[in-house]
């Protein structure tokens, strides 16, 4: 028994000469929520096909539960609970047939499957749906359904790939009780997002991917306090906003400067007796600050820096 | 023995098939595909008893004529389910993956074999509907006389086993190309080839070795038989195999038979032929199909 769900070493993914993912590693331990964080085009699709046994890796491995899934791909897919970014659903059946289906194609009997289906569509609010067509149902229902899919053969892990996308807020909120109800049920959940705030406040850890490599891995805390380690100084001027970020770019400790309209946007790694000698030497260049302050870090930042550490290449 | 059934029993209640027939059932498509036929059968006999009534005048429903109507029914029926196959067919697989449902169930626990065998068994099903649908026009010939159970029974399971072969080259072409639209197409492409192509092919032959006798390089008794291989694969000729018992087949390769010896064909008629040659290729596309469906690693070593 592994103590890991998932374990990825030096995963690499080409089609043709295009390098999807370049070499990715991380575990996930059992009972986690794990967000699988990116801007599009990233690789984070790419991986959980993989993990879901739909896509064979170029190089390296993937393992369930310490099982590879391109030796096991049936033992790994009885583990699984599969949710992809994009899906589609039978038209022609009905909410409880289409449960039907999905359980019964995993061997669960006809028998258990009427006691479970209910319970099922009772956890993802479908029950006053369950004759109508898959059909008539909002986007949002849909979304919902295909969780309660994914759940019919009571999976150890979740993979599930931009869930809340797509959906009006009301469904989102709908979308994220359901999931904390399934982190309390100890399920190892693997959830991807391009939205890393919309991930925040139920995952445990977070891995960054960006251009197939992953930037950051780890526990949500943790990440956050390294980078509080580097502080984004606003710096909002009336005018020569070019010039200072010539000027601040051979300033001590700045270690980059994005141009935001007015402001300016200083990632710092200095303390605060730095942050006052910085502030002095713009006034004495002769710039006119309007405003001078330390950002509130906030996840969507974390997001950010990380990221823009990682694309500087392009 | 009854283990056997019961698992027989229990591959044919599986979900996949199951969720097939439904969804098959539910589309108006089929409901239209099935009109259509009718009414496509329905006006072939038609044509074929008003011709022979006209010409033969008001008691001309003998056996002869019931015989040639079996016949060219037979044919009207064979070209109808080659048409109807592909099409029904070629877009099991893809449609699922365009409709994007195919990932959701290749992360099931059902095997490949599973579904590509439940998805062929099924459209059968419903092209077998279709074509027992028009058992009621066979009857009418049938009440003339002139055609044994035996025939109608043999020609029925031609028609069953072609359900097959067209099936499992829908299924395979439906599984290797990711648009239906291709793989019906290439489909077709492959059934055109069956019945044409095959015949073309023979054609050239057989010109080219009349050409090459009548040059006088070669005997006038050479015998070029090989090149019936190519009509025993064309599926209208091991239809006409099973109706004709003589040795027409002589005749289709200029072969003189004075010696009244015994050839190839003697003992292993067309139809024989025809479906030994299919089994293999059939279960090659199932094979495949099966195969690809699925992103397998290799073994190693
Ligand atoms: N089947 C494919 N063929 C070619 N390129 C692909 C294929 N699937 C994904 N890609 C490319 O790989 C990259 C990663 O895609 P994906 O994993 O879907 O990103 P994400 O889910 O993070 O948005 C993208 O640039 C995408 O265009
Ligand atoms: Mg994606």
């Amino acid at each position: 028994m592994s103590e890991y769900m998932i374990e990825i070493n030096g995963l690499k993914k080409n089609f043709g000469t295009f390098h999807a993912l370049k070499g990715i590693d991380f575990s996930i331990k059992k009972g986690t929520v794990f967000g699988f964080v990116g801007p599009n085009g990233a690789g984070k699709s790419t991986t959980m096909s993989i993990l879901a046994t739909l896509m064979l890796p170029s190089e390296g491995t993937a393992k369930v539960d310490g099982m590879d899934v391109t030796e096991q791909p049936h033992e790994v897919r009885k583990k699984i609970g599969y949710m992809p970014d994009f899906f589609g659903v039978y038209d022609q059946l009905k909410t409880d047939e289409y449960l039907h289906f999905y359980g019964g194609s995993y061997g669960i009997p006809r028998k258990e499957r009427e006691q479970l289906i209910p319970q099922l569509l009772e956890l993802v609010n479908l029950s006053d749906k369950r004759d109508a067509y898959v059909d008539s149902l909002s986007r949002g229902m849909k979304q919902r359904l295909c969780l309660a899919r994914c759940l019919v053969h009571d999976p150890e892990l979740l993979i599930l790939d931009e869930p809340a996308s797509g959906l009006d807020p009301r469904a989102r909120i709908e979308m994220r009780e359901i999931l904390k109800e399934l982190k309390s049920m100890g399920k190892t959940i693997i959830i991807s997002s391009h939205i890393l705030p919309e991930l925040a406040e139920m995952v445990d850890e977070i891995g960054v991917i960006e251009h197939g490599e992953m930037v950051a891995v780890g526990n949500i805390n943790h990440i956050q306090q390294q980078l509080m380690a580097k502080r984004q100084l606003s710096i909002k001027t009336s005018s020569r906003q070019d010039e200072l970020k010539l000027f601040l770019n051979d300033q001590p400790h700045v270690q980059g400067v994005f141009i935001d309209g007015q402001t300016l946007e200083v990632q710092f790694s200095g303390q605060d007796v730095e942050q006052a000698a910085l502030l002095k030497a713009i006034l004495l260049a002769g710039f006119e600050v309007i405003s001078y302050q330390e950002a509130q870090t906030d996840l969507e930042d974390i997001f950010l820096a990380i990221t823009r550490g990682g694309g500087a290449e392009q | 023995m009854s283990k056997s059934i019961q698992a027989l029993k229990q591959f044919f209640l599986n979900p996949v098939i199951d969720k097939e027939y439904r969804l098959r059932m539910r589309t108006s498509r089929s409901m239209w595909t099935l009109l259509a036929y009718l009414i496509a059968m329905g006006l072939f006999a038609g044509v074929i008893f008003s011709i022979v009534g006209i010409s033969s005048g008001r008691n001309a429903y003998d056996n002869e004529f019931s015989g040639i109507a079996f016949i060219v029914l037979s044919f009207a029926q064979l070209g109808l389910i080659a048409f109807m196959s592909p099409g029904l067919t070629a877009g099991v697989v893809s449609s699922e993956r365009e409709k994007q449902t195919l990932n959701l169930l290749l992360t099931t626990q059902q095997s490949s074999f599973t579904i590509i065998v439940s998805k062929l068994l099924s459209s059968i099903g419903f092209i077998l509907l279709i074509v027992f649908a028009s058992l009621p026009l066979y009857g009418i010939v049938f009440l003339y006389g002139g055609i044994s159970p035996d025939q109608l029974l043999s020609v029925f399971a031609f028609f069953i086993f072609n359900m097959f072969v067209f099936g499992s080259f829908g299924i395979l072409f439906s599984t290797l190309f990711k648009r239906t639209m291709m793989a019906v197409i290439v489909t077709y492409g492959v059934v055109l080839f069956m019945f044409a192509g095959t015949g073309i092919i023979y054609l050239l032959f057989f010109s080219g070795y009349t050409n090459y006798i009548h040059s006088g390089n070669a005997s006038q008794n050479l015998d070029f038989s090989w090149i019936l291989h190519f009509l025993a694969i064309n599926p209208a000729f091991a239809m006409f195999s099973l109706f004709d018992t003589g040795d027409w087949h002589l005749s289709l390769a200029n072969v003189n038979n004075s010696s009244g010896a015994k050839g190839y064909f003697d003992y292993v008629p067309f139809w024989l032929e025809y479906v030994l040659f299919y089994t293999i290729m059939l279960v090659l596309a199932l094979v495949a199909a099966i195969r690809k469906l699925r992103p397998v690693k290799r073994r190693k070593g």
